[in-house]
């Protein structure tokens, strides 16, 4: 068998038989075994995206799908309209801005919600007897792992106008009416936090675990308050937690579909809905392929500047 | 952390927000659970326990159907997925970088970054074109659809458990001159075992969660659980759907704690 030189320490370590599984670092297995994997991605998973590339430069079809000409004019449509009355006039397409900043703003207060909710629910976790943490931590992790379709059906089911909470408010008589909460903001707010808060709780639980209990005593020790000590000791060391479980909320939430669709109703629509709009009543293949490729790129930064500040934390810990 | 008397980590109202945010999360599914067995028709008042919601779900025949459709397609989905990324965890994994590594990551993980809604309208393009040249409208989209987005779920289990394996025991084989494959066969595999099924286990539950993209793959008549949910959802909705919700929830439970407990197991 042909040993290469693999390990760092060079090749005087490697004179022992070579382990079975390591046939994979004869050059070419590795391919051979990644190629059945790689295949079906990119024939379903990566390749597709190009095609809405090539799909967001070519002209409608009435009826939906395609005419092979190019054309620039879905991706000018994504945030400008044409005047009715004077096509070569642009503006800004009220309605597509309105959807954006909706969804923008909608996957950036649900973060908030989760942070807010998630760092007690993390602490808490973190500062039970080692036997029970397990135990608190699967009960975060059920809810993510079920059927995300069932918990925004649950919550619906909550927050209707015959739903449990104003059933609850009807009879203790503290409203007349029911308050209308489904098919609002609220709502999608309120699901989308809802279904994705595990996503918070376990980085901020990672992060807290790791954090060394003296620290906190020694600035008790030095006469700072519980709040001082969590806001200049605890929260400046928990900070990478933060930041990974918002990126890991504001994603998924910014390309929401199922919750705004099921809780939001017809008017509250976020960019996945209006996604879906384009390949279904729109009949704008284009426009939709456009759109799809905008959210893309809005994750895919999201997705660049937080791996830059992870490359950061980690620089700064090498060199302090 | 825990110690008695005085500690720096209890902080007032911390304990009382955590709880209250475990009862959110459950009291709306305990809530869907507890309405499956109303005998009423209302999902608010309770008119007494009955099992006629899960009579009813359980006669319906289109309910059977894309249940039996569901099951199908995760068990082929992951299936296939986890048999391929047991093969890319086996390439991928201890060896030293090599060029191309990256890009295999990125490709294996790439379900998991873009939004589902952006895979599901790509494979719609996509198939769509498909469809048109060959005229197949079978289930082999959504196997294709589902078992790529399982790919990167049964991975990482599978990775995990071959990146802490012990490999002294692969040696004394190879020691016994025992040839790569029986090394393999007899040693790599069953050690591996516990991860691979974490693997389909985890492909499974994925697959059975997916909404978007088969709602977007799928053709006439190829409804899945979720996608027949949905459907249903903007409806009038009846306790029928909290009785098919709890045993759906059930099943991805029991397959979660499979999941858990197999990739528990000591390597």
């Amino acid at each position: 068998m042909a040993v290469r030189d693999l390990s760092p320490a060079g090749p005087a370590v490697r004179d022992e038989p070579v382990p079975p599984a390591a046939v994979a670092d004869r050059h070419g297995w590795k391919w051979l075994l990644c190629a059945p994997a790689l295949t079906i991605l990119v024939f379903a998973a990566s390749g597709p995206l190009l095609i809405v590339l090539v799909y967001s430069f070519l002209t409608p079809a009435g009826f939906g799908g395609v005419v092979w000409e190019f054309s620039t004019e879905a991706w000018f449509r994504v945030f400008l309209a044409r005047d009715i009355f004077e096509p070569e006039l642009l503006g800004p397409n009220r309605a597509h801005l309105a959807i954006f900043w909706r969804s923008v703003s909608l996957a950036f207060q649900t973060a908030l919600i989760c942070a807010v909710l998630g760092f007690p629910t993390a602490w808490f976790i973190a500062t039970r007897p080692q036997r029970s943490r397990a135990v608190w931590l699967f009960l975060i992790t059920i809810p993510f792992w079920t059927n995300l379709l069932i918990r925004t059906f649950a919550i619906q089911e909550v927050i209707r106008n015959q739903g449990l909470i104003n059933t609850i408010l009807l009879k203790a008589g503290a409203i007349e009416a029911p308050i209308q909460m489904l098919y609002t903001d609220f709502a999608i707010l309120v699901g989308m936090a809802y279904v994705f808060l595990p996503l918070m709780v376990l980085p901020l639980y990672a992060a807290m675990d790791k954090l060394d209990i003296r620290l906190l005593e020694a600035g008790y020790d030095l006469y700072a308050s519980r709040w001082r000590v969590l806001r200049h000791i605890v929260l400046p060391l928990v900070k990478p937690g933060f930041i990974a479980g918002s990126i890991l909320v504001f994603i998924p939430a910014i390309g929401a579909y199922v919750t705004p669709r099921v809780l939001g109703g017809g008017r509250n629509m976020m960019l996945g809905n209006l996604i879906e709009l384009q390949f279904g009543q729109g009949r704008n293949w284009p426009l939709g392929a456009a759109l799809a490729m905008t959210l893309l790129i809005i994750v895919v930064a999201t997705l660049v500047v937080y791996m830059r500040y992870v490359g950061r934390q980690e620089e700064g810990r090498r060199d302090g | 952390m825990a110690r008695t008397g005085f500690s720096i980590t209890r902080l007032p109202g911390f304990g009382a927000i955590a709880i209250a945010t475990f009862l959110m999360l459950y009291i709306p599914i305990l809530t869907l659970v507890v309405f499956s067995f109303n005998a009423q028709a209302s999902m608010s008042q309770w008119g007494g326990f009955s099992l006629q919601w899960y009579e009813a779900a359980y006669n319906n025949r289109q309910v059977r159907d894309v249940s039996i459709r569901s099951l199908w397609l995760a068990v082929v989905a992951s299936g296939i997925a986890t048999a391929v990324a047991t093969l890319a965890a086996l390439g991928t994994t201890r060896t030293s970088r090599f060029p191309g590594q990256t890009m295999i990551y990125a490709l294996i993980n790439q379900p998991l970054m873009v939004p589902e809604i952006v895979t599901g309208v790509a494979l719609l393009i996509f198939f769509a074109a498909i469809k048109v040249q060959t005229g197949y409208t079978g289930m082999g989209y959504l196997v294709a659809a589902h078992t790529a987005f399982c790919i990167p779920f049964a991975y990482l289990p599978i990775k995990a458990r071959l990146e802490t394996m012990d490999l002294t025991l692969e040696r004394a084989a190879a020691d016994l001159y025992a040839t790569s494959f029986q090394a393999f066969r007899h040693i790599t595999l069953p050690l591996l075992m516990p991860g691979i099924l974490a693997g389909f286990m985890l492909g499974f539950v994925i697959s059975l969660d997916t909404v978007v993209i088969t709602e977007f793959v799928k053709s006439a008549g190829q409804d899945t659980l979720p996608t027949y949910m949905l459907g249903q959802l903007r409806r009038q909705v009846t306790p029928e759907m909290n009785a098919i919700a709890t045993l759906f929830l059930l099943l991805s439970l029991c397959a979660v704690t499979v999941f858990f407990l197999l990739s528990r197991k000591r390597a």
